[in-house]
């Protein structure tokens, strides 16, 4: 079954239980964070002490808010009473609720038997139930974050479904620091009623939403699982990593073939059969997501790799040895093109070591002339950054403005920031993906090349091999989808 | 619970849905089975000869498996042994003889009811040393062709597949139709809990399974 989950990401209004002056509290964090991310729509603080907190009048009880004011509510309160608040709130015209609330199925069996009673009240009273015992959900189409611990996060095109919390939080830090921004986040907490399918189906008709980003660690109805997100990825990529995922032998097993099923075997089959895309790790995940985010999808798995030295173009073959990406031979008039644009020196050959020989253009017309060759499905570039660390040394070094410095200084600069752009245009016009990499990305975050592709939301990876990595991934999908003729 | 076929079953069952077994014939004395091997011109010298029956699961390591019979003198003789080395307890036995066929390559592909997901196809790098290389790949019942296709894709040890030693790259339809057939097994028979076709031969690149064991809920019997 599919649900209507807009009240729980665009409310229009939302009721907070469990609001006191107590800053350590998830009621005031809540209230905090919403007021704090800039939710526009209306707020009602409920609290058992009337009063104010932060500048908001405490409601002593949900009677008070007028009738249609509000569609969701965020429960903070001890599970004894919630049942009691649902189903007021339901009188009201809530029709989605997130239960940060704890002290159900997680906390032994009086506790399961309150999420039994919560699934079956959710249920007659028609309102979609996250968590419990989850922290909060982001969606920043509606400035909203209601959690109960941070951060907000970036606005973009990544929705993040995830069976843990504190996953969430590294997505949105991973969002933050990439500057690769997210749609929406919620935490399924027990999962109750609303897991990570029902998300996921909600997040492919979306519009807000271009890929799917999900952290799971247990499968229940594996079956049903995997038809509903198959159902998915035919219509937006949805990248998976699971925590978990070793037991491998752990099966006693009369035959060879069961012997071989391991829970990580199988899953990875059924990823691969669904067309998710599965990352070894968090990190991994959300640089897959946020490729597929701000690239197009390749339509084969040649790759040109540009350098302007040597080493990094190797280790970004090295990297592709590992997976079916291929770094193509370049095309006879691809390299006569690109032979008229380079002094002799240059490496004649795929990986494009342009060997220093650049002048103010050459970047963009290499990346270009890259990108825009049918027989070309991807393309690389390593060295963003370069020409503006030199110029930091120079800002830094004590000599700046004079002799010449500013002069050179802003000319680095604007060429490093010229690239990103021009990579990001390129991609956009030739619909092949332009995928950016540089230490610099990490090392100095302020470098004019990795801050202007941040500042255009888009992912700069911090060294070839993960960029490799992400174009693998999305790679492959992108070829599943093919197979199928989608 | 669940019961074991008969080696001969089990082919039997899997051939019906298009997977590929070595040509075999059966009986339960050295006189039908010479008779049937007559009958049979599918079934050629040199040849293979094993004690096969539900209560026999490790061949080999019993000693019930004759390799490289080369006339029927010689056949004769495995059969008779063959039969002498059965035990009260393994029940009705009969001698599986079966064309030896010859591949520098061994596959294993079988079925496995998993916990999570049900029925589920296994594709890897097959023989004795299957479970130490651990290259397999699974799909769940049931899978098209395209599925077939990225799972041989999907294999860690792509050169085995290629042209080696002399021999042709793998057929890739005929491994691909295997594997659908084998999954169409799962989908189609009842109760199957688990099969295994250990080791697939690639005879000029075509698989051709030479064992076949399955796994069967007991109301599932056939």
């Amino acid at each position: 079954m599919s649900h209507d989950l807009s009240a729980l990401f665009d409310p229009k209004g939302i009721i907070i239980t469990g609001v006191s002056n107590h800053p350590g509290k998830f009621g005031f964090v809540t209230l905090h964070n919403l007021l704090a991310s800039g939710y526009e729509g209306k707020v009602f603080p409920v609290g058992r002490e009337p009063g104010e907190v932060l500048g908001r009048p405490v409601l002593g009880s949900i009677d008070e808010i007028p009738e249609g004011e509000a569609d969701m509510v965020f429960i903070c309160t001890p599970q004894a009473v919630n049942e009691d608040l649902l189903r007021a709130a339901a009188a009201k015209g809530v029709t989605a609720a997130f239960f940060a609330a704890a002290g159900y199925r997680e906390a032994g069996p009086e506790g399961a038997e309150a999420e039994a009673r919560l699934v079956a009240l959710a249920d007659e009273l028609g309102i979609a139930v996250a968590g419990p015992n989850g922290q909060g959900v982001v969606s920043t189409p509606s400035r909203m974050c209601a959690q109960i611990v941070a951060p907000y996060a970036p606005a973009g095109r990544i929705a993040v479904a995830s069976q843990s919390g504190n996953f969430v939080s590294s997505f949105l830090n991973l969002a933050h620091h990439t500057g690769v921004g997210i749609s929406r986040a919620v935490a399924a907490g027990n999962a109750a009623v609303l897991g990570i399918a029902d998300y996921v189906e909600w997040f492919a008709d979306d519009p807000e939403t271009s890929v799917c980003l999900v952290y799971m660690e247990s499968v229940d109805n594996g079956r049903e699982m995997f038809d509903r997100l198959r159902a998915v990825a035919e219509r937006k990529p949805v990248v998976v990593v699971k925590g978990g995922a070793s037991d491998a032998g752990a099966r006693a097993a009369a035959s060879h073939t069961g012997a071989l099923a391991s829970d990580d075997a199988v899953f990875d089959g059924m990823c691969r059969q669904a067309g998710l895309i599965r990352a070894r790790d968090v990190e991994e995940a959300f640089e897959a997501a946020a490729t597929i985010a701000t690239q197009p999808l390749p339509t084969g798995d040649r790759v040109v790799v540009v350098t302007t030295v040597g080493g990094w173009g190797v280790a970004a073959v090295d990297a592709m040895s590992g997976t079916r990406l291929d770094a193509t031979p370049l095309p006879a008039d691809l390299y006569a093109a690109i032979d008229e644009k380079l002094p002799p020196r240059w490496s004649k050959n795929n990986p494009v070591d342009m060997a220093g020989g650049e002048t103010r253009d050459t970047v963009p017309e290499i990346l270009e002339l890259a990108a825009s060759h049918p027989a070309v499905d991807a393309v690389l570039f390593l060295g963003l950054g370069i020409q503006s660390n030199t110029a930091a040394m120079m800002r830094e070094g004590g000599f700046y403005p004079d002799h010449g410095l500013e002069r050179i200084v802003g000319f680095h600069e604007r060429q490093d920031a010229r690239y990103a752009e021009a990579a990001a245009e390129i991609a956009a016009r030739t619909n092949t993906p332009v995928l950016l990499a540089t230490e610099l990305a990490n090392a100095r975050p302020d470098n004019a090349g990795p801050a202007a592709v941040r500042a255009a939301g888009r992912m700069c990876h911090a060294s070839a091999g993960r960029a490799v990595r992400s174009l693998d991934l999305m790679s492959r999908y992108a070829k599943w989808r093919r197979a199928r003729g989608l | 619970m669940s019961i074991t076929l008969s080696e001969a079953e089990s082919r039997r069952v899997v051939a019906r849905h298009g997977v590929p077994v070595s040509a075999f014939v059966t009986g339960r004395s050295t006189d039908e089975v010479i008779a049937a091997l007559a009958a049979d011109p599918g079934v050629e010298y040199p040849v293979v000869a094993k004690l096969c029956g539900r209560a026999i699961a490790h061949k080999t390591e019993r000693g019930l498996v004759r390799l490289r019979l080369g006339d029927e003198a010689a056949l004769r003789s495995a059969c008779d042994e063959l039969l002498a080395a059965a035990r009260p307890d393994d029940g009705d036995v009969e001698v599986l003889v079966s064309t030896m066929v010859a591949g520098n390559r061994e596959l294993i592909a079988g079925l496995n009811d998993d916990p999570q997901f049900g029925l589920t196809v296994m594709l890897g790098v097959g023989g004795i040393l299957a479970e130490a290389i651990r290259d397999v790949v699974f799909r769940l019942v049931p899978i098209d062709e395209v599925d077939a296709g990225e799972m041989i894709d999907d294999l860690a040890t792509q050169r085995l597949l290629e042209e080696f030693r002399g021999e042709p790259a793998v057929d890739r339809q005929a491994l691909i139709d295997a594997l659908v057939g084998l999954a169409r097994v799962g989908e189609q028979e009842a109760g199957i809990r688990a099969i295994d076709l250990n080791p697939m031969i690639l005879v000029d690149g075509r698989p051709i399974a030479v064992d076949a064991l399955l796994e069967v809920d007991e109301e599932g019997d056939r």
